[in-house]
């Protein structure tokens, strides 16, 4: 294992190669060899490296490895580039770079850790830094759990000012005079005299320099873009003018488009089909069954359109897959497996005597669930897939590109040098694209077809029922009160496991032991309390299911904020004083006292009808509290106003940490409000946004963001505001009608306007 | 089959109940109306035919008869951008950006046939276009602007 620790020391290095033209900056591996990504495409001296910069005589790309799906990603690695380089990022080519091991992602499992994100101790560091070398020995590139800013913010810093300092000395060599006399500005070098040398035409004298690896990042008191109030998103305005093109918009000359209808027991296998009313309709060119990813039949037409009529037209006959057929058998399963020692699957809390206190005197009890969630982004599951004898070239919105590179691989018999991911802009995602079910069937379709460009596109129904879904669960919760306080917190939570299946279907692999997922969100709560227990049971897999925005905390932060408000009233304390008093970390309970004096909490009661509710989940490393006021009116119940308050350690890009965050809030309302999958027959029941409501405008509470930078280190926040939200809102309606609802969604105990 | 769409006349071959989106995004290469559902419940779809917005999903092309279809790619002037779309990037709206073409479709034709609306008037009218990214505080933020820009003229 010694090994483990040097790589873990030696986290990445920068440096930089020749290439046609000009040269590369980025990163070389310093343990194994690995192959270079863009081999392919490029000549001989840019094997070398795996590049975050390239600059030739026409023009600057930077390379974004970090998956778009509306986050900003794409964005501020940009950014994070540019700020060393010096160069306005609206001044390059921006790319996203094809697929390769050394843009593995260090940070990706870090909210697996055994150690609450809370403990920054040396012994929890060195588990973390261990950690962070799995990924790079799976070559894991993969885009999930907020991790790309903690991931990239040195990398891609130090990138830029390799690469500044590099063209630095290609100038100072050019012109005879010191590097350090020479300063840069907008893409150029500025020497003494004040004449300035595009980056671009040093591009080749600066290939055959050695990079200047000494360099010193910048103050962040000297920033020009990080930071700052203005920062803009490079990719707005061809969000607003319709010429962003996302997977599904793309086309190729000859390009053919498919559509599918697969079994809606995942996993079950195709009888038999019967397409002869499909056989004659507009369109159609080809009918096949495909086995690969989940068993369906497919059309393939001269349009979207008329393959997805043509589906419509086949009548399949099923196989059922190997889970229960109902919701209803699925609780009972979920509700079999909680506090069965049998199923125990791991125990990260257990502080005090839980058992010695809940043995004596009363002893207050309720039991929650919480329902399937689809994903359901705005775009549809797609790919085009072009497979001929030479190459297989794959466009999708994807965060798992090199799952997606190994499995087309082995499905086409190609070596994975010559498959090509090309991973395109996404339409949300919230988790549906860490799956690759339509790409694997799109290869599948695109092999039967050798030359023509296959585009699969998923219809809404399709893309509903085949969403690996959030998992279902059910908690347990036993707690008690001495003395106005919260005393004894004992809760269990019933859930299959995620993650093995997850990763067996990219990989072949099993990953052994517990599935942290199933009490992440509720063992790692930075409180204290006398008596506090926290258990995962492991029930039988079934719906086979997936990440899901926020993932364990989406759940685990409902089950443990709103059964600890359940216990501060029992003690009749505080919502918000009680929780302060029982969290332990400095951090944590200014995010606390914040969202506290920016609600001007006086109390959960805001007169007859009204209410407000706070509540606290730690995710992905970032405390985050957030309080909702409603008011119960004759049409029902109304949200009034939010606030969010979270601390990420820095913020970089002020304006979309806003939006970040009261987007997860507006996510987490949808789910928590309105939305729910229910099985029959083995398939959801809701396939269409007309059963599965989001949140709508008018639905939506008037919203307040402030932002705390006191955190050490820095974290993403594409998912830590979406824990807190159900619990509030939860918290809230208990505290304007008296009506507790422990399970979601909410709609089924309570009306809304 | 003719229709126009964006000032240009084109000339497709398709059945006539296809729906106008499927038109415009698979034969024509018009790809800034989005296909979210296929049931008007998203209103990613949305584009304007003869002013008004419509969901190109459900409306069948055979069924356009004159009107002149407008995209977000046609809704800006040659030299400016249409004001609700300044206000989307003022206000940084988008964020994955897949409705944007129908929120700001359905913002434009709304403040067209209401220039000074009212709260209750722009929820009203904007609900109809889901967002799941959750966009809405700054969607009403940006409507809003967009209406003080118009009246200033």
């Amino acid at each position: 294992m010694a090994s483990v620790g040097k790589i873990a020391r030696r986290t990445f290095l920068i440096g930089s190669a020749a290439i046609a033209g000009g040269v590369a900056f980025g990163a070389y591996m310093v343990n194994r060899p690995i192959a270079n990504p863009l081999l392919e495409d490029l000549a001989e001296g840019e094997a070398a490296i795996t590049p975050f910069v390239k600059i030739t005589r026409d023009g600057v790309t930077l390379i974004t490895p970090r998956a778009d799906k509306g986050q900003g990603s794409y964005s501020i690695q940009a950014y994070l580039i540019a700020e060393e380089l010096d160069m306005d990022p609206k001044d390059t080519i921006r790319d996203p770079g094809l697929p390769g091991p050394a843009y593995y992602n260090a940070e990706v499992m870090a909210e697996g850790s055994p150690l609450p994100a809370y403990d920054d101790s040396a012994t929890a560091e060195t588990i973390r830094s261990v950690l962070r070398v799995v990924p790079k020995l799976f070559a894991l590139q993969m885009t999930g759990g907020s991790s790309t800013v903690p991931d990239m913010y040195e990398k891609l810093r130090h990138a830029g000012a390799v690469a500044r300092e590099t063209l630095k000395q290609a100038a100072a060599n050019r012109t005879g005079t010191p590097r350090s006399a020479l300063r840069t500005e907008d893409g150029h070098v500025i020497t003494a005299d004040g004449t300035a040398i595009a980056y671009t035409e040093l591009a080749a004298e600066a290939a055959a320099l050695e990079p200047i690896t000494d360099v010193t990042l910048r103050d962040p008191k000297d920033w020009r873009y990080l930071g700052k109030p203005g920062l803009t998103r490079i990719d707005m305005e061809p969000k607003c003018t319709g010429a962003e093109k996302y997977g599904i918009d793309l086309a190729f000359d000859g390009m053919l488009f498919a559509s599918i209808c697969a079994n809606p027991g995942i996993g079950g296998a195709l009888e038999r089909y019967d397409a002869s009313a499909a056989e004659t309709m507009p369109g159609v060119r080809k009918i096949m069954a495909v086995k690969a990813g989940n068993a369906g039949v497919a059309v393939i037409a001269t349009n979207t359109w008329y393959a997805i009529q043509a589906v419509n037209a086949i009548d399949c006959t099923w196989v059922a897959p190997a889970y229960p057929a109902s919701s209803a058998e699925i609780f009972d399963a979920l509700e079999a497996a909680v506090d069965d020692p049998e199923t125990l699957d791991h125990r990260q809390r257990d502080e005090g005597d839980v058992e010695a206190a809940l043995a004596e005197g009363a002893v207050f009890e309720a039991q929650y669930r919480i329902p399937y969630l689809a994903h359901a982004p705005m775009e549809p599951m797609n790919a085009i897939v072009r497979v001929t004898d030479a190459r297989v070239d794959i466009w999708t919105g994807t965060q798992i590109p090199l799952f997606i590179k190994t499995r087309a691989a082995a499905m086409s018999g190609m070596e994975a040098e010559r498959v090509f991911v090309h991973v395109q802009p996404m339409g949300g995602s919230f988790g549906h694209k860490l799956e690759m079910t339509h790409v694997e069937q799109a290869v599948e379709i695109a092999l039967s077809m050798k030359g023509t460009p296959i585009k699969l596109t998923w219809s809404r129904e399709e893309d509903m029922t085949h969403d690996y879904p959030r998992p279902a669960s059910v908690m347990h919760g036993r707690g008690k009160v001495k003395d106005g306080k919260v005393d004894t917190f004992d809760i269990s939570v019933s859930q299959s496991a995620m993650a093995p299946g997850w990763f067996g279907r990219l990989s072949g692999l099993t990953i052994p032991g517990p599935d942290a997922t199933i009490t992440t969100g509720s063992w790692d709560q930075p409180f204290a309390i006398p008596n506090y227990r926290v258990t995962g049971y492991r029930a039988p897999d079934m719906v086979p299911v997936s990440s899901w925005r926020s993932v364990g905390a989406s759940g685990n932060g409902f089950y443990h904020d709103t059964f600890l408000d359940e216990l501060i009233h029992q003690a009749g304390a505080d919502p918000l004083e009680e929780r302060l008093r029982l969290c332990m970390h400095a951090p944590s309970r200014k995010v606390l006292e914040t969202v506290g004096a920016l609600s001007n909490w006086d109390g959960p009661s805001m007169g007859e009808n009204r209410g407000r509710g706070v509540a606290f989940c730690m995710s992905f490393g970032v405390p985050t509290a957030q309080v909702i006021e409603v008011t119960n009116t004759e049409l029902g119940i109304r949200l009034d106003k939010a606030y969010i308050v979270a601390d990420i350690g820095r913020v970089l890009d002020p304006r979309n940490v806003e939006a970040q965050l009261f987007g997860g809030l507006i996510y987490a309302l949808s789910h928590a409000i309105n939305s729910e999958l229910t099985y029959e027959d083995y398939g959801p029941v809701q396939t269409n946004y007309h059963a599965y409501e989001g949140l709508r405008l008018y639905q939506t509470p008037q919203i307040e963001v402030q932002v705390l930078e006191e955190m050490p280190g820095i974290r993403g926040v594409g998912e830590p505001g979406v824990p807190p939200a159900a619990p509030a809102l939860g918290n809230a309606i208990f505290a304007a009608t008296g009506q507790r609802i422990r399970e979601m969604p909410f709609n089924k105990h309570i009306d809304f306007v | 089959m003719r229709l126009t769409v964006n000032g240009t006349e084109h000339e497709v071959d398709v059945e006539p109940d296809m729906p106008l989106l499927w038109v415009l995004r698979d034969e024509l290469n018009i790809t800034g109306p989005k296909y979210g559902c296929g049931i008007a419940q998203c209103g990613a779809c949305t584009v304007h035919v003869d002013g008004l917005a419509v969901r190109a999903c459900q409306l069948a092309v055979g069924d356009l008869a004159d009107g002149a279809v407008t995209t977000i790619e046609g809704l800006a002037q040659p030299d400016s951008l249409h004001v609700v779309q300044q206000a989307w990037i003022d206000h940084q709206v988008a964020q994955c950006g897949y409705c944007q073409s129908g929120q700001i479709m359905q913002a434009a034709a709304f403040l067209d046939l209401n220039p000074e609306p009212t709260d209750e008037e722009i929820d009203a009218a904007m609900s109809a276009i889901l967002c799941r990214c959750g966009t809405y505080p700054r969607i009403r933020a940006a409507v809003h602007a967009a209406a003080a820009k118009l009246q200033e003229g």
